[in-house]
């Protein structure tokens, strides 16, 4: 530990020793040439060290004595200050402490010295050391791109460790359309695509027909796509959409059974959000799983009356805005959470585009993950309680959730530590229908409405107000005032004050003069 | 960093292997707290240990016979300041001063260690500097956290108080790294005091330990518990329980003169190696072994001092002198020293 003061202290208690057996020998009429010199020399040193910032004595006693070769002379380094010496600021220090001796026996201290610190062959050396820089301290690129290489194995290494032991491959089935936000919604959802470290198949199903909008969005993102189309438009009414995007699930499941696309099953929807916890949650679902779906439901809203509406909602609706799984104490699955939506009821937006906000139906598809082999026609290993693809399709006219799927839902495993993590979030938001978001959201033709700017960059210029030229004739007036007040300034600046009074002057009585 | 020795002394006293009976005893301890001699700023100050030591030597020479029996061969204390049992911080005035001549013949378990130097002699225990295993515990975060920090550092390079003109401080080491890589992403290097720096170690893949006035440092065991390879720039520098650590095969170790190709030094270590390190240092047991727990647990850094001392028995026939013989000067030293405490 050290301490600064005490070192301080030290230091000045050393030169004091220097100086005080001088002040006694000087008392003692011992006014040898030989002490007088040290004096001077000593006085000569200090002033020097004063000047250059650092004891250059220590300089001239290496360049005086140093007889060891120097350890750091290598061609392709350059050191600060380079001193090998080991024994030699020892001896300094002991100079300064005894300077009634003689220069003579300096060589002699010096030898003690070495031997001293030469028992202890240590190939560290107590004193001063240079320190080396060498002559481009950049980084090497060839270097840097090695140090990523490694970062990457490690991390690799550390998820091969720690995190999900086989991770299978994702399935994310999302249906979409072509409207004003898509980019918005189908860039967030490829964005969490992007960034899942497992192997990850993007099925889109979009309604209508394949368009080019959508490929070229889903192109940039580099993922294994599978774009396919579904015959109908989608309709305006948002009850009529949340069965398209149904039916157009089931098609994409239909997609994975001809292609057997073996891994998990995410219903990963455009506008929703998802969290990367999500993806190594849903590693652990076996069969069927549910996860916690967050219901964002008050955006998209109308902003007017929405404070009081809010307050009044949470009175009635005590239950959160989530939809998943429920269990009991030991972690099992109970029952189910769903958000209860009447109270929104008479408020909820009918079609597409509306301001009201939009609800979701009882538990929704994003909710839930499967394993793709319970969609295979024969599977080996298929439970009994699946029901089959197309006896569900053909079933019901609207397959509300996969849980059509199961028999018995007491099969569905809880995810998320029982459902109790929220990691998806369910949003609709559409453009409202009477929006003026420019198409392909570029701004064609650029916009030529320009405003002039009220201020300069400059700050002593005047503003470059547009006041009437009685208000600018003030304004000058003021500034020749103050301009004037400090004539009595230096000498060198009055001229110059003056003659910028006498044009300002000129200029005033000129603009009176045009005013007039 | 001093703590060890209270904790020591306490463990000590609650130890199935202390005994109450002297004459069985193979080893003898003296709890001096050489370092809680503090400054005001709370700074433990040296300049008095060597007459706290000594008085102390005195008091159980006089009132014991078992000190004069063998002259402190079968005795062991514990140093944990900056240079051992030189007692001062500077190291030329700690070379100067050399082990207290009393100790001559102790056995000394101390966190200085350097090779061939005055401070260290034959039969030292190095022992880690003690670091607060319940903080350091309470500051992990999952092991899943990716590292993506290359290189992480944090403390000074120029010690501007005690060294103003550089070069002193580190032996112009630290100064060199932060002259070399200050502009280099890959190195996160600097004098802040984060309140994350133990989640930061345990983000990187590299931690530098540089020597500091004296080489050792409490980012070892720092880097040890949270799975950093430590980077050690110490040039012959002796590390604790070098029996019972691999060092060699857990940190990589710099030449001082070699700092400024630490770049290419740590990109040029094969993948694999490093992977091997870091199983390596995932290993509970070499956690545990730079730890001071309270309670003790088992293969902490108290059943590893214990075993350094169990090594060096039984006691030769040197340490028991015959009566009469007198080996120690009890008035070498400087005269500072004599002055009773």
């Amino acid at each position: 530990m050290k301490l600064t003061a005490l070192q301080q202290q030290s230091r000045r208690s050393n030169s004091f020793r220097g100086s005080s057996p001088l002040d006694s020998s000087m008392d003692g009429a011992i006014k040898s040439p030989v002490t007088i010199f040290w004096l001077v020399l000593h006085g000569l040193c200090c002033l020097i060290s004063l000047v250059l910032g650092f004891r250059f004595s220590r300089l001239v006693f290496f360049l005086l004595f140093s007889n060891t070769s120097n350890t750091m002379t290598s061609t392709n380094l350059y050191s600060t200050s380079s001193f090998g010496n080991p024994s030699e600021p020892l001896a300094f220090q002991s100079t300064l402490g005894a300077v009634t001796s003689t220069s003579t026996s300096l060589p002699a201290m010096n030898f003690t010295t070495t031997a001293a610190s030469g028992t202890s062959s240590s190939r560290v050396v107590v004193g001063r050391h240079g320190i080396l820089i060498r002559p481009w301290p950049h980084p090497n690129p060839a270097e840097v791109m090695m140090a990523h290489r490694l970062i990457e194995r490690v991390q690799r290494e550390q998820r091969m460790q720690y995190g999900v032991k086989n991770p299978r491959a994702v399935i994310a089935i999302t249906p979409t359309y072509v409207r004003t936000f898509q980019t918005l919604h189908l860039t967030g959802v490829m964005h969490s695509l992007m960034n899942v470290p497992y192997d990850l198949v993007w099925i889109v199903v979009e309604a209508g027909a394949v368009t080019n909008e959508t490929a070229s969005l889903l192109a940039k993102s580099g993922l294994t796509t599978i774009h396919v189309e579904y015959g109908k438009k989608m309709p305006i009414l948002w009850e009529d959409r949340h069965k398209l995007e149904a039916k157009m699930r089931l098609h994409a499941l239909r997609l994975v059974r001809e292609k057997k696309l073996d891994g998990i099953v995410i219903f990963a929807d455009d506008s929703n959000m998802h969290s990367m916890e999500l993806f190594d949650e849903i590693q652990n679902v076996n069969q069927f799983g549910a996860v916690s779906v967050g219901i964002l439901a008050h955006s998209g809203g109308d902003g007017e009356d929405e404070t009081a509406v809010a307050q009044k909602e949470e009175e009635k609706n005590s239950g959160l805005p989530v939809q998943g799984p429920a269990c009991n104490s030991s972690n099992h699955l109970v029952g189910w959470q769903t958000f209860n939506s009447a109270t929104f009821m008479e408020r909820s937006a009918r079609y597409v585009g509306d301001r009201a906000i939009v609800l979701p139906r009882k538990m929704e598809w994003a909710g839930f993950v499967l394993n793709s082999r319970l969609v295979w026609r024969d599977a080996e290993d298929k439970p009994e309680w699946v029901r089959d693809l197309d006896e569900v399709a053909a079933d019901e006219e609207d397959v509300e959730s996969p849980l059509s799927f199961v028999k018995d839902a007491s099969v569905v495993e809880p995810l998320g530590s029982c459902g109790r993590k929220v990691m998806i979030w369910w949003l609709r938001v559409e453009a409202r229908a009477d929006s003026k978001f420019p198409a392909g959201w570029v701004i064609n033709p650029p916009l030529d409405v320009t405003v002039p700017a009220k201020r300069t960059p400059w700050p002593d210029a005047p503003p470059e107000l547009p006041l009437p030229a009685g208000e600018k004739a003030v304004v000058l007036q003021e500034i020749a005032e103050k301009q004037a007040t400090k004539t009595h300034s230096p000498r060198k600046r009055r001229s110059k004050r003056k003659h910028a009074i006498r044009t300002i002057d000129e200029r005033v009585s000129t603009r009176h003069a045009g005013e007039n | 960093m001093f703590a060890a020795e209270i904790y020591m002394h306490r463990f000590l006293l609650s130890s199935p292997v202390r005994t109450l009976n002297p004459e069985e005893a193979d080893w003898f301890y003296t709890p001096v707290y050489t370092t809680c001699d503090l400054t005001p700023n709370g700074l433990p100050l040296p300049f008095k240990s060597p007459r706290m030591m000594r008085s102390a030597i005195q008091l159980i020479s006089s009132n014991w016979p078992y000190w004069n029996r063998t002259e402190g061969a079968d005795h062991f204390f514990i140093v944990p300041h900056d240079f051992g049992a030189c007692f001062h911080y500077q190291e030329e005035k700690a070379i100067e001063r050399g082990i207290l001549p009393l100790l001559q013949r102790a056995t000394l378990v101390q966190t200085f260690g350097q090779r061939n130097h005055v401070c260290l002699k034959d039969g030292s225990i190095t022992i880690p500097p003690y670091a607060p295993p319940q903080k350091m515990q309470a500051h992990l975060i999952p092991p899943n956290t990716p590292r993506s920090i290359f290189v992480y550092f944090r403390g000074l390079f120029y010690d501007v108080g005690n060294d103003p003109e550089g070069g002193y401080y580190a032996r112009g080491a630290r100064a060199s790294v932060w002259e070399n890589f200050k502009d280099n992403p890959l190195f996160d290097i600097s004098t802040e005091h984060p309140t994350t720096y133990y989640e930061d170690m345990q983000r990187a893949i590299f931690c530098l330990c540089p020597l500091g006035w004296a080489p050792w440092s409490p980012r070892l065991v720092e880097a040890v518990i949270f799975g950093c390879i430590p980077v050690i720039i110490a040039d012959d520098i002796v590390l604790p329980f070098a029996d019972a650590i691999p060092w060699e095969e857990i940190g990589v170790f710099v030449a001082e003169k070699d700092v400024p190709k630490l770049d290419t030094i740590l990109t040029s270590i094969p993948t694999e190696v490093i992977l091997r390190k870091q199983r390596l240092l995932a290993n509970p047991s070499m956690k545990q072994a730079m730890l001071f727990p309270q309670p003790p647990q088992s293969r902490d850094a108290f059943h590893q001092i214990l075993n350094g001392l169990a090594r060096k028995l039984p006691h030769d026939r040197s340490t028991f002198l015959k009566p009469g013989e007198k080996i120690l000067n009890w008035t070498a030293g400087p005269v500072g020293d004599l002055k009773p405490w």
